[in-house]
């Protein structure tokens, strides 16, 4: 069964804030459909690869041949913070 | 003449025949949109300038002679999740309320390129997640059928444009039957193509490896000619297919005959409406009479389609949506650092169901659950799709339901896991990657719409295309008329 | 001790790896974007083939085996520089695997295992408006060089000493540069290093706790953290204390290592299959046409240059340095076989020249037949050795050929026979006195012969003629 903290864990992997009150809505949530799930486990899939393409395929590539993109000001023309062309954004306290 | 009430297929007449214009046409369903849409709430933007542009400009060529396909001129609407350049492109979300798409997604460049015209962006649940629309965080669509009821989702803004007259047809997008599900909501044919089929590029994507893009129409042959312009390779998405495209409106005329049918029944029928129950066997009946052989099947693995799906799904969703982090587009809520203005914005910026989703995918993508939880419905999606392929050697189609009941009300499904069970009978087709169809046949004791749902082999669109013509048929015979 | 290295390099491709974007460095911020490459909903990547070429090509001077199947996986986490909040990357199934490089350290060949060569995609460019990114308001990013190509290159523990270390990447860095896959420039950031090191307390037997060292950006810093590192571990052994497993990052300014760690939070990637992506499956024959391809290793090219031009080891390693240099080298000695004489021009005078002009040598003006020339022009007495030095730096210059130049300058030597024993005779015309003590064996007056014929003709005569001529009229 999840845990509170496993939920608090996984909300700050996800980047997500959560009050108490929805701490404690999705807490019950997850419980019961990681519950519903956990049927998977009664199949046996000791054998079997895992699908991770709907359509088989193999080697999709281009050749190596520069296109023009968008311009400048239409790629920065959505930003929210934008400061001579840059992207801006506040202080960076965590390292990747 | 009503022109907004008619098909694709006789608007195109119309317009060969020189009786109407392109202008006519626009005109006829913008004056729809204003006179329907504030009670129906089908759009999110409407482009009534640019449509009536682009049919000026379709008219002109007409008139030179240098039309640029069957279609020019044909108006549609395209769910607010499908990137047209210049136009808002919400997804449904206050995260991209103000996000206007730099670039046209691949199927409305090949829209464009036929000369239709695009008459607006349609409601959604938010980012594609939820089966009734009910998760848009934007505004709210009604059934054009029962206003007291949901419209289906998640492309339930398309399919109650399309049922409402509002647009001709649609383009809407199915990760687990959200092109199916409305569309059987709302009386209409609904296509979800073999994954492949048709190009993603410019689709927001909610789960990579299930989204197609699909149609909502009035008829089979409508929901055939838009899939004939929209499928074939597109060398920019690599999930795309290399592979010829045959003619689908050919094969609409070729009968039942011969054809292996296979019935899903057992449990795949357990907790029908009895109207779809019933309709299912009628129909079986009817394809017999027409030559097709029925034999009787179930669903792979259908009990566990539900449990492999919601998890898939939302692994892929954590990751995509991760970029919704108030940089480079969309919303910001300011913080005193990254960090703060990441979880802000994104706190903020999604509703509470694509927060579950993402807590779920996250959850079952973490170390020391990826194996149990992720990596294992991928394996069990492995055995549906093995089965399905296994069945597909025995029949050529399976006929079966595509909702348990028809349309629900607002608010009657609060619990997330009985909300995610409306889509049972539609996430098989995604998971294994088939193309499947959805053909209204008739109406419920209660007058809101039923229908049945066709799948087929992996590109075997025509097959499910050739069957779902039949049903129309049916549906005909039954009294059905939209 | 026992270090490991983890190293990026960027591929020198034209075009992204998932996007046709440029890859050239620099440009104005946010200008060599497009959908793919800023993240924006409902791009979708395709693989560019040339990126998956060059992984190979890596793989296979490094001495891997080259995955059959492999296929990509995203790698999840958030950063304002990553536009997906996911790098595109490799995780189970690496493009390469199992391989090794030798290199050489104070003339001790060494041996460094390779685990693996992935694909991935490079991050855009956080700049940071204080000193440092934790003093800074803000922060801009450009994503330029968002969607680059990438290769991690991951090595076994097997190196022992921060100068092993320095060595082995810097071998590594002559390897990519030869096969032509990366430019390797360590300023620009297109080669950057990681090291994770741990040391074995005396006496016992299990190694300590791993230490990761970022930010490395010069094979001097490399060598330097390494040092600084080894020397704080031991310093905190010493105390009976126990080193804490830890990412740290090499100040260069300062000299030390600081704790990176900001927050307790271990990292989760949640790496998963990149579904936008189908697998790739590498099949000999394409394997093998690369491996053809490949050039000649820096080790094995330098002792075959040792062998078969009879060069001494300090000239060999100057000239397997680079490829450029080796295959100009061996251009020149086929046509000129005196090879020390030809390795110390280059070494020499060439490298002078070249770098007072700020030139690398292929966008130099000089050839190896002008070098040739030059050398020759030499030889023949036509010019002397330092007026040779002025003929290079001409021809560098401006390009013109050496014997092209030296007529220009006017500085062919006068060897003509008649000419010189007509300048002889004036000169002994002109001091009799001395011509006749000259003839009675006052030998030290050749000199000033010499001299006064050289001074005639302002320096152009040859001497040794004019030596040779002196005598010959002085006998009679
Ligand atoms: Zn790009």
């Amino acid at each position: 069964m999840i845990s509170r903290e496993e939920v608090e864990r996984t909300a700050a992997l996800a980047h997500l804030t959560l009050t108490d009150q929805e701490l404690e809505k999705m807490t019950g949530e997850l419980a019961s459909i990681l519950d519903a799930v956990s049927s998977l486990q009664e199949v046996d899939t000791s054998a079997v690869v895992p699908t991770n393409h709907a359509v088989p395929l193999e080697n999709v590539m281009r050749r190596d041949e520069q296109k023009p993109g968008l311009s400048r000001d239409e790629a920065v023309a959505n930003g929210p913070d934008v400061v001579q062309s840059f992207f801006r954004v506040p202080r960076i306290m965590e390292e990747e | 003449m009503k022109l907004h009430t008619l098909e694709a297929w006789s608007l195109r007449d119309l317009i060969r025949d020189g009786s109407v214009t392109s202008t006519d046409i626009v005109e006829s369903f913008l004056d729809q949109i204003r006179a329907r849409d504030a009670e129906i709430g089908a759009y999110i933007t409407v482009c009534g300038e640019q449509a009536l542009e682009a049919a000026k400009h379709s008219d002109e060529r007409r008139r030179e002679g240098r039309t640029l396909s069957d279609w020019d001129g044909i108006p549609a609407a395209i769910k607010d999740n499908i990137s047209v350049k210049g136009v808002a492109n919400t997804c449904g979300s206050h995260m991209l309320a103000q996000y206007h798409a730099p670039y046209d997604a691949h199927v409305v460049s090949l829209l464009k390129q036929a000369g239709m015209p695009i008459l607006g962006k349609t409601n959604m649940d938010e980012f594609a997640m939820g089966s009734s629309t009910e998760f848009s965080a934007l505004k709210t669509t009604r059934n054009p059928w029962d206003r007291q009821k949901v419209p289906g989702g998640s492309s339930g803004g398309s399919a109650a444009a399309v049922a409402s007259h509002q647009a001709p047809w649609a383009l809407g997008s199915d990760t687990g039957g959200s092109v199916r599900e409305p569309a059987a909501f709302c009386g209409l044919v609904g296509i979800k193509p073999t994954y492949g089929r048709v190009s993603r590029r410019g689709l927001v994507a909610f789960a990579s490896s299930l989204d197609q893009i699909g149609m909502l129409t009035h008829s089979v042959r409508d929901g055939a000619a838009l899939l004939q312009l929209l499928a074939g390779h597109d060398e920019l998405d690599s999930t795309s297919v290399r592979r010829e495209v045959p003619s689908y409106e050919s094969v609409l005329g070729a009968g039942a005959s011969g054809l292996r049918v296979g019935l899903l029944g057992g449990a795949s029928q357990q907790g029908l409406q009895p109207e779809i129950h019933e309709a299912l066997e009628q129909a079986a009946c009817f394809l017999a009479d027409q030559g097709a052989e029925i034999q009787e099947h179930a669903f792979p693995l259908l009990d566990k389609a539900i449990e492999t799906y919601y998890l898939v799904a939302t692994a892929e969703a954590s990751s995509n949506l991760a970029r919704y982090d108030g940089v480079r587009y969309g919303l910001r809520v300011e913080g005193s650092d990254t960090g703060e203005m990441f979880r802000r914005t994104r706190s903020e910026g999604f509703g509470p169901e694509v927060k579950r989703r993402i807590m779920l995918g996250t959850y079952a993508l973490s170390a020391g659950y990826y194996e149990a939880y992720y990596r294992k419905a991928q394996q069990v999606r492995t055995m549906i799709r093995d089965g399905f392929l296994e069945l597909f050697e025995k029949v050529d189609v399976l006929l079966g339901p595509t909702t348990a009941a028809s349309a629900f009300g607002f608010g009657e499904k609060p619990d997330p896991l009985q909300m995610y069970l409306t889509d049972i009978y539609t996430v098989p087709a995604n998971l294994a990657g088939l193309p499947a169809i959805h053909v209204p046949v008739g109406l419920d004791h209660g007058g809101l719409p039923i229908g049945l749902q066709i799948t087929a082999s992996p590109f075997a669109e025509t097959n499910a295309l050739r069957s779902a013509a039949v049903l129309e048929t049916f549906a005909r015979n039954r009294g059905w008329n939209r | 001790m026992i270090i490991g290295l983890e190293i990026h390099a960027e591929l020198s491709t034209r075009s992204k790896i998932f996007c046709s974007c440029s890859t050239a460095f620099g440009g104005e911020p946010n200008s060599r974007c497009c959908p793919v490459c800023l993240g924006l909903p409902g791009a979708l990547p395709l693989l560019n083939e040339t990126a998956v070429e060059y992984g190979i090509l890596a793989g296979l001077a490094l001495n891997c085996t080259i995955s059959v199947e492999s296929k990509f996986d995203r790698k999840n986490y958030f950063y304002p520089d990553l536009p997906k909040a996911y790098q595109i990357s490799q995780y189970d199934q690496p493009l390469c695997r199992d391989g090794w490089v030798e290199f050489e350290l104070e003339q001790e060949l060494l041996h460094a295992g390779v685990t693996r060569v992935h694909l991935e995609e490079e991050a855009g460019k956080s700049i940071h408006s204080g000193d440092n990114i934790l003093g800074s308001d803000y922060s801009s990013i450009d994503y330029n060089r968002a969607g680059i190509p990438l290769i991690e290159i991951v090595t076994e523990p097997d190196l022992r000493s921060p100068a092993q270390a320095k060595a082995f990447l810097e071998q590594l860095k002559r390897t990519l540069q030869y096969i032509d896959v990366s430019d390797c420039k360590m300023e620009e950031g297109s080669l950057r290093c990681d090291a994770n090191i741990s040391l074995r307390p005396q006496g016992g037997r299990a190694f300590g706790t791993k230490v990761e060292i970022k930010n490395l950006n010069s094979f001097r810093a490399v060598e330097r953290a390494l040092d600084h590192e080894v020397q704080r571990q031991r310093n905190v052994l010493e105390t009976g204390a126990a080193v804490v497993q830890d990412t740290r990052a090499w100040n260069e300014a300062k000299g030390v290592t600081v704790s990176m760690r900001s927050k307790e939070e271990s990292h989760d990637y949640r790496y998963f299959p990149e579904p936008d992506l189908p697998p790739l499956a590498v099949n000999q024959v394409w394997v093998e046409e690369l491996r053809q391809s490949l050039p000649e290793m820096p080790l094995p090219k330098r002792n075959r240059i040792m062998e078969q031009y009879g060069l001494g080891r300090y000239a060999s390693d100057f000239l397997a340095n680079s490829a450029i240099w080796a295959d100009f080298f061996e251009c020149a000695a086929k046509q000129y076989g005196n090879y020390k004489v030809l390795c110390n021009w280059l070494m020499g005078d060439v490298s002078r020249v070249l770098n007072a002009r700020q030139e690398e040598l292929p966008q130099s003006r000089l050839t190896p037949a002008a070098l040739v020339e030059l050398l020759r022009l030499v030889d023949d007495e036509i010019i002397s050795g330092s007026q040779a030095k002025d003929v290079l730096e001409e021809v560098c210059a401006t390009g013109r050929s050496s014997k092209q130049v030296t007529a220009d300058l006017g500085m062919e030597q006068i060897s003509d026979e008649d000419e010189l024993t007509a300048m002889v005779e004036e000169v002994l015309a002109a001091h009799p006195e001395q011509a006749q003590r000259c003839r009675e064996g006052e030998e030290r007056l050749v000199g000033y012969f010499v001299g006064q014929v050289m001074k005639l003709s302002r320096g152009q005569a040859n001497p040794k003629r004019v030596n040779a001529l002196l005598r010959q009229k002085l006998q009679q």
